[in-house]
Order: C-alpha cells, then sequence, then structure tokens
C-alpha cells in the first residue's frame, strides 16, 4: 500500500530532481499557479484559526483586548482544572507515541528478518484500525474499558486504545523508513561482528530509521492530542473533551480558543522542526 | 556465533546451557496480545452482540433494525455528507498536493505544507467545529454566513477543512512517484502538456486518487467529533446516534442497537476500505 | 551545436561548446560524471533551456524550439517507459500523438519491435520485462517515430555486464541500418571506442577531443584523454627536439612543439615489452615484478623499478613466464608519445 506522506521525508527520486526539464516559460507559467494555490489554500486555512485567534483576545465586553485567555490556560479551575487536562493529555500523547514505538518497532524489524512469511497478516492487522471508525471501535472497547475501571486507574488508561487508533500512521511511516534501507543487509553484517539482536535493533537499524521513527512518534503523539470521541465516549477527560463542556456562556469561556490554538500551534512547530531535523543533507550525483 | 534460535529483544532470556529452541514468529506475540485485546475483541463483541436479542441469544433479528425507517435515514444522511466532503477533499487536496510535489523537494513551502496537513488531519475534531463556531456562529466574524448550518452543504464545506490535508498526506506520495522521464519521454515523443496528462499523468494517477478518495469517504464517516461539537443543529448521523446511544438509559430493546449501528458502520467502511486497498495495490506498483 | 553555455547557479556545466555531428553518423560524448556530457544531450532534447549558444538540426534552428517540436528520439538510462501501457502501447504512443489510425500504428509499433527482436513481448508490460528488454523497447519507441536525431543518454549504464555488451552492439547495428543520425553518451570507455563513428571526449564542460576511437586512443590530445581513456603509465623524462628521453629511450612526440624541459611522458601499457633479465644488471630499464593481473587472454603486470613502477601488457602466455619476484628488463616500443607538462602525480588511471 502507498505510504503516507510524512513530514520531513524527501520524495524517494530527490537525487537527480531537476525542475522536470521545462523550459523557462513553462516554469514560470508552473510557479504562478502555485502561488495562487498557496495563496488561496492559505486564507482557507487561515481564516477559522484567525478568528479563533482574534476571540482568544477578545475583552470581556465586545471589541475589547485581552490577553486573559491566555493567562488563563493556567488558572482555569474547571472542573477539573484545564491544565490537569492538559497535563494528562500530554502524557497521553508521550505514552501513546513510545508505545506505539516500543511495540511496532522491534516487531517490524524482526518480522522483516525473520518471519517474512507473517507481513501481509501483519498489515491487514495494521491497517484493521482505519476500517474501524474510533465511534464503532469504542461500542467494542467499552466492555473491555469496564474491566479495567475496577482498577480506578486515570484517563491514561485511555493510551491502550490510542496505540491502536495510531497503528496504521505509524505503521506506514515506519514501513516507508524501512523500505529506504537494507534491514537484511546490515543486520547480517551486525550478527557477524557479534551483536547481540537487540544490539542490532537499537544501535544498527533504528538510527538508520531516524526520520521515520520521529515521524510516528508525532503522528500518535498528536493523535492522542487531537482525540476526541473515544475519551468522550468513555466519559473519560482529556484536552478535547475538557474543551468541549467547558460552557461557552460563562465570560471565561476564551480560553477555549486559546488552548486550541496553543495546542495546534505546538504540534505544528513540532512537526516543522522534525521535518528539519531529520533531514541529511546528501551531496547529488551529477 | 551462537546458531540458537533467538528471540525478541530482551523478552526472553536464554538459558545458559540448555538450548532453547523457539519459533522465530514468538517474536511478534507481545503485538498480537496487544492487538488481540484491544482491536480483535472489541470487534468480535460487536458482532456477536449486534447478533443476539435483548435476552442474550443469538438473534438475526437485529438485522431487521439496520434496514428499519429511522436507522436507515441515519444512513443516508451521512453517506450524503460523505460523499459531498470526499469529493470536495479529494479534487481541492489534489490540486494542493501537486502544487507542493511540483516545487522545490527541499524547500520551505514543502515542509510547511506538509506539517500543516499533519496538524489539522488529526485535530479535525472538537478544535475544528470550535473554530467555525467563531467564524460563522452568532458573534463570529463571518455571522451572516448562517448557510453553513445547513446539512448537508454547509457542514460538506467544514468537514473539507479537514478533508483536504488528509488528501494531501495521503496523495502526495503518488504524485511524487511520477517519474520524471515520463514526462520527459512523452516530451521528446511530441506530446504536449494536456496530452501527457491526458495520456500518461493521469491514467497513471487515477487508481491513487481514487483510493485517496475512498480513504477521505471513509473518514468522514467516521467523523463523530466535528458533529457532536457542532451541537445539535444538524440532523442525524450514524455516529452520533451511537454515542447517544451508548450513554443513555433507554431499555433493553435498544441493547444491541448500538451494537448493529457500530456493526454497519464498520460493514460500511470495510466495503470501502477493501476498494481502496485494491487500488493501492495497482497504484504502488507503477508509482513505486 | 555552437556557443552552448549552461550554467547551474554556480556551477558551468557547459562552455561554449561547439560541435557538429554529420548525418547518419554515431557520435558518443565520454567523460567521467558532471563533465557535461549528459547536459549536451538534454540541451540538444530541448529538456533544458540553453543560457547561450545555437542548436541547429540539417538547416532549422531549433534553439527555440520546446523538445516536443524538435522531432528527436531519445532513449533514458532507465524507467522510462510508461508503466501502464503494454510494450506495444509504449512503442505505438508517438504515433498515437500524431493522430495516427490505429492500424498502421499497431503495424508500425511491431515491425519496430521486430526490429529490437521483441516481437513476442507485444503485449508484456514494463514490469514483466527485463532491465535489457526494457531498454529494447525504449529504442523501438524512440525509432517509431522516425525522428531526425536519436539521443542516447548512458542506455546501457542500469543493465547486467553481459546484457550491456549484447545490448551495445545491437544498437550500433540498428544504428547503421537506419541509418539515423545519433548522439550517445556514456562514461564508459570501452562502449564509447566500440560503436562511435566518432568519440567527443569531454571534461568540466568542454571537448577535449574529438576524433574517431583509434585516433582518440593512440593519438590523445590531452593528457587528461591520455589517462582517461585507456591505462597509462606516467614516466618522468626530458624533452629536446622532438623527442622526449624515458629512462634513457629516445620516444617521439605527438606534438613535436613541446617547450623542451622536464615534462612527463604518458607510455602505454602495450608499448612496453619483459624479458627475463638474469644478467644480475640493474640499469634504468630493469626491475622486478611485483604483481600480475589476469585479464584472459593478456595479463597486465607491475614492475618495480626502483624509483617508480610501470605497468606492461603482455599475453598470458608470456606473463606466466614472469612471476612475481624475477628481475625483468623492459624495452619501450618507439609509440609517439604524449608529454604532460605538470609534474604532479596523476589520480589513478580508468580502466
Amino acid at each position: 500500500m502507498a505510504a503516507v506522506t510524512s513530514v520531513g521525508e524527501a520524495p524517494l527520486a530527490a537525487p537527480v530532481r531537476r525542475p522536470r526539464g521545462m523550459q523557462a516559460g513553462r516554469r514560470r507559467r508552473l510557479n504562478a499557479f502555485r502561488y495562487v494555490v498557496f495563496v488561496f489554500f492559505t486564507l482557507f486555512f487561515l481564516l477559522p484559526l484567525l478568528a479563533m485567534l482574534r476571540f482568544s483576545l477578545e475583552g470581556s465586553t465586545l471589541g475589547t483586548w485581552s490577553a486573559s485567555a491566555w493567562t488563563q490556560i493556567w488558572s482555569y479551575q474547571g472542573p477539573p482544572p484545564l491544565m490537569s487536562s492538559v497535563e494528562i493529555t500530554l502524557e497521553l500523547a508521550v505514552l501513546t507515541s513510545v508505545v506505539t514505538l516500543v511495540l511496532l518497532v522491534p516487531t517490524m524489524i524482526w518480522i522483516r528478518l525473520r518471519v517474512r512469511w507473517i507481513s501481509q497478516p501483519f498489515e491487514f492487522l495494521c491497517l484493521l484500525p482505519l476500517t474501524i471508525p474510533a465511534i464503532s471501535l469504542v461500542v467494542g472497547l467499552a466492555p473491555v474499558y469496564n474491566k479495567i475501571r475496577h482498577y480506578e486507574l486515570s484517563a491514561l488508561m485511555l493510551f491502550f486504545a490510542y496505540v491502536i487508533l495510531a497503528l496504521p500512521y505509524a505503521y506506514r511511516a515506519l514501513a516507508a523508513g524501512l523500505n529506504a534501507i537494507d534491514v537484511k543487509t546490515l543486520s547480517e553484517a551486525a550478527r557477524s561482528l557479534g551483536a547481540s539482536w537487540f544490539t542490532v535493533m537499537v544501535r544498527v537499524i533504528a538510527p538508520n530509521m531516524r526520520q521515520a521513527i520521529l515521524n510516528a512518534l508525532l503522528l500518535s503523539a498528536s493523535l492522542a492530542l487531537g482525540e476526541f470521541t473515544i475519551a468522550y465516549t468513555l466519559l473519560y477527560t482529556n484536552l478535547q473533551v475538557e474543551l468541549y463542556s467547558i460552557d461557552r456562556n460563562t465570560p471565561n469561556a476564551s480560553v477555549i480558543f486559546s488552548t486550541s490554538l496553543a495546542a495546534l500551534v505546538f504540534v505544528f512547530l513540532l512537526l516543522l522542526i522534525v521535518s528539519y531535523a531529520g533531514r541529511r543533507r546528501r551531496r547529488g550525483m551529477r | 556465533m551462537a546458531a540458537t534460535a533467538t528471540t525478541e529483544t530482551g523478552a526472553r532470556p536464554i538459558r545458559a546451557g540448555r538450548r532453547l529452541r523457539l519459533p522465530a514468529w514468538i517474536g511478534t506475540t507481545p503485538f498480537l496480545a496487544y492487538v488481540g485485546i484491544f482491536l480483535l475483541l472489541p470487534t468480535g463483541i460487536i458482532v456477536v452482540n449486534a447478533f443476539r436479542n435483548p435476552s442474550g441469544a443469538l438473534n438475526l433479528g437485529s438485522l431487521k433494525l439496520l434496514f428499519e425507517s429511522a436507522e436507515r435515514s441515519y444512513f443516508i444522511d451521512s453517506f450524503e455528507l460523505c460523499l459531498i466532503s470526499s469529493a470536495f477533499g479529494a479534487v481541492l487536496g489534489a490540486i494542493l498536493a501537486y502544487a507542493i510535489a511540483s516545487g522545490d523537494p527541499d524547500g520551505a513551502a514543502r515542509r510547511l505544507y506538509i506539517a500543516v496537513s499533519g496538524v489539522l488531519a488529526q485535530f479535525g475534531g472538537v478544535t475544528l467545529a470550535f473554530a467555525f463556531v467563531v467564524l460563522i456562529g452568532p458573534v463570529g466574524l463571518l455571522t451572516h454566513a448562517s448557510w453553513f448550518y445547513s446539512f448537508p452543504w454547509g457542514i460538506a464545506v467544514i468537514y473539507t477543512y479537514f478533508q483536504v490535508p488528509l488528501m494531501v498526506l495521503v496523495f502526495l506520495p503518488a504524485i511524487d512517484g511520477l517519474k520524471a522521464q515520463w514526462r520527459e519521454a512523452s516530451e521528446s515523443l511530441g506530446a504536449s502538456a494536456w496530452q501527457y496528462w491526458r495520456y500518461v499523468g493521469g491514467p497513471l494517477l487515477t487508481p491513487a486518487f481514487c483510493g485517496a478518495a475512498l480513504l477521505l469517504f471513509a473518514n468522514a464517516l467516521s467523523a463523530f467529533a466535528t458533529i457532536v461539537a457542532w451541537e445539535n443543529q444538524i440532523a442525524y448521523s450514524v455516529p452520533q446516534q451511537i454515542y447517544l446511544t451508548i450513554n443513555s438509559e433507554v431499555g433493553l430493546s435498544n441493547v444491541n442497537q448500538a451494537d448493529v449501528l457500530a456493526l454497519g458502520m464498520i460493514i460500511m467502511v470495510a466495503i470501502i476500505m477493501t476498494g481502496y486497498a485494491l487500488l493501492q495495490r495497482r497504484a504502488a506498483r507503477w508509482l513505486r | 551545436m555552437e556557443g552552448l553555455s549552461r550554467r547551474y547557479g554556480e556551477v558551468v556545466a557547459l562552455d561554449g561548446l561547439d560541435l557538429t555531428v554529420h548525418a547518419g553518423e554515431l557520435v558518443t560524448l565520454l567523460g567521467p560524471s558532471g563533465c557535461g556530457k549528459t547536459t549536451t544531450l538534454r540541451l540538444l532534447a530541448g529538456l533544458e533551456d540553453a543560457d547561450a549558444g545555437q542548436i541547429t538540426v540539417g538547416e532549422t534552428d531549433v534553439t527555440r524550439l520546446p523538445a516536443s517540436k524538435r522531432d528527436m528520439g531519445m532513449v533514458f538510462q532507465a524507467y522510462s517507459l510508461f508503466p501502464h501501457m503494454t510494450a506495444r502501447q509504449n512503442v505505438a504512443f508517438g504515433l498515437r500523438l500524431r493522430r495516427i489510425g490505429s492500424a498502421q500504428r499497431d503495424k508500425k509499433a511491431l515491425e519496430m519491435l521486430e526490429l529490437v527482436g521483441l516481437a513476442e513481448q507485444a503485449g508484456r508490460y514494463p514490469h514483466q520485462l527485463s532491465g535489457g528488454q526494457q531498454q529494447r523497447v525504449a529504442l523501438a519507441r524512440a525509432l517509431a517515430i522516425e525522428p531526425q536525431v536519436l539521443l542516447l543518454d548512458e542506455p546501457l549504464s542500469a543493465l547486467d555486464a553481459k546484457v550491456r555488451g549484447q545490448l551495445r552492439d545491437q544498437i550500433r547495428r540498428i544504428q547503421l541500418d537506419v541509418g539515423i543520425t545519433t548522439l550517445f553518451v556514456t562514461h564508459d570507455q570501452e562502449e564509447a571506442l566500440a560503436i562511435s563513428d566518432r568519440v567527443g571526449v569531454m571534461q568540466g564542460g568542454r571537448i577535449e577531443q574529438l576524433a574517431p576511437p583509434t585516433e582518440v586512443y593512440s593519438r590523445p590530445a590531452t593528457s587528461f584523454v591520455a589517462e582517461f581513456v585507456g591505462l597509462t603509465n606516467r614516466l618522468a623524462g626530458t624533452v629536446s627536439g622532438s623527442t622526449v628521453t624515458v629512462r634513457g629511450r629516445d620516444l617521439p612526440l605527438v606534438d613535436i612543439s613541446t617547450a623542451p624541459g622536464p615534462a612527463i611522458a604518458l607510455v602505454r601499457p602495450e608499448a612496453v615489452t619483459l624479458a627475463s633479465d638474469s644478467s644480475g644488471d640493474s640499469g634504468p630499464l630493469t626491475g622486478t615484478v611485483i604483481a600480475s593481473t589476469f585479464l584472459g587472454a593478456t595479463s597486465r603486470v607491475t614492475v618495480d623499478l626502483g624509483d617508480t613502477t610501470i605497468m606492461a601488457q603482455l599475453s598470458t602466455a608470456d606473463a606466466v613466464e614472469l612471476p612475481a619476484g624475477s628481475r625483468v628488463s623492459l624495452t619501450i616500443r618507439p609509440d609517439p608519445v604524449l608529454v604532460s607538462a605538470d609534474a604532479a602525480p596523476a589520480a589513478e588511471a580508468e580502466a
């Protein structure tokens, strides 16, 4: 199956990339088209975000300005306190991405090296969550979670479900990374030098998949940050749930917008940074 | 070099002095166990429960529910909304993807737009709905655009907001996969730009495009969060109904309604995803 | 092509290049990566714009024409077949663009496929064909439109050695049959020497020598050409008059106007002969065999002369008589040699 573009990944054909052999005139026309498209979409995407920004800076009477929505992120008490939802969701993000990686990376490397015949069913399993909408999944998850609830653990338990939701995206990103390197040869070379399987995975293969791993990490994390459905239906409180349940008629409601905007910008910056961090300059041959 | 069959990272130490021969696939057990509990089990529960009647015995009568009028209208309304939004999203997303792909592979524009797409694709729920509330709600900047409250067209436009980024993420690799040589070869054989797209570029991208559009459709079907947050100004949708059913205290006759609806959704999406998989396989062969 | 120049930012890819290819001729541009040979080809094809200069085909100035109007057939290094079309459809593509009826198209396509020997694979898709077969289909496709010029951009580089040899000869044969003017680009000198009417050795955006293969090999115009094409020994010597004295022997010069004084003479290994030397002398032309590389019919023997090493090319039968460690005496055949002014050691001569 085709990969999902991940942040920071250059197209595979990159080394010999010229502007498609076009002449100057055509290049100019193409650039004009691109310019128009980008302007249109920038406006398209920016508009609601700007509206949010405007609202987040709204004072208690219309027309005034106030940064209280932003400072409120810390002080909003809820119940529960906004910061605690933020905290929990951030922890969920970390937990989800780490668990997803720990679960997928060794398994995928292992399969590629030793158990190739499983790769088709494995791929199917990983992509299955795409087929089962979260809202449907939650119907079946509810009984499972009811069992877990006996142990009175916090909303962090959501990570079990989040990992499943993140599987397709993480799988795609990691598969793209694995395809780009020759796993077999690298591992055989390392093994012949005496490395244990653990060393092979952690010190030989993983560093060569750095970009893919970072992508998978971020995709899982942003999924956790933006997730609403499962948390809400199972009656947990995470960031999005809390934002939803803040009573919009109170004057403090604008904290919804500041927080949402903050989360968006945060993830966006992370993705942007990763796209620059993961690149390795390789002088193309010509 | 030891010839013993080794197992997955540190999961099971090899006993000194005794050769522990385990089949290699054991290494996948942690994964399988996890997925088994949290994915396959819930799915199984849904499927099984959908076929039970109130007293717990197996019964196919609940399938009748799927075709009953009330449920049916949920599905049909959902369907319409999803169709429109995925059509918009697919076309617009393809255009944006092309604009991104035809530029500098290392350039700022590309990185920026991919990062934006990555964010918006995941935050399509509550955040998005709120953003639109402030844009066109009662005290919004564009209050007069109350047309957005109309269903399904208005909502469809809102849906495109996260459909377009998803389209970009899924379709961009396909456009990247168009090799420069094909363009150059067709040019040197005498093809104009239009002829290239008609005979070469278009046909090559079509499976990927359709596959991506299907994915968008499935995504729209599952978009529950947006609707909930947008509040009940809209007509019904299946996801919303499921939520209400799970968390309502209605009587026993509804005990498996949620399961049935969930199953219905799963089936719909499963059909779509199978189509997607088949299309992707062909696209991957050409464009890898 | 006249006065062609092309830069990419800081890099000057082509620097005022002049090249004339005669009708029916096969000219090969040979050189290392980055020398500008592919740029030249792409400029000719119209896939890139020249910054300066003019390109004429026959009587027509095509410099301003887009690639699709230049009536040239091009074969790329790899991956240029359209994956969603069969071999026949690929070959017929150019004809389809020219609105030729489908029956006629198919006929011509099959004809072309027969020319390259793939008529039976007409219904196959590219991914079902081997690399060599794909390139043959690409060739058929380029020829189907009956272009004025055929352009080949390192078409054999991505193939296995054995296939490379066969395909190379086939391309030459077809080119001669059809009589089409051809420009071939490669970094493999064996290919260049084997099939060309003339070879243009390029470096740094300029053509160093444009001549028939035998001339390029035996009368290299510059030291770059001498060292790029075939192996060369670099031996210190002194120029005086029309000869250069190398290790006590006088060798005629290719270029008799060379300034007198110390210089490096470029001597081909096959001009060096070895004989077993049991006399125990140590003159400037005696040494010890260090190693022998078996190349099939011939062998390359490396001899240590004390202050330098020299390579000789002998028949294997002779080389076997002189294993490592034997004392040998050398003779240098008085072929005209080129002299390089710089005394700095060159990079390893390429095989």
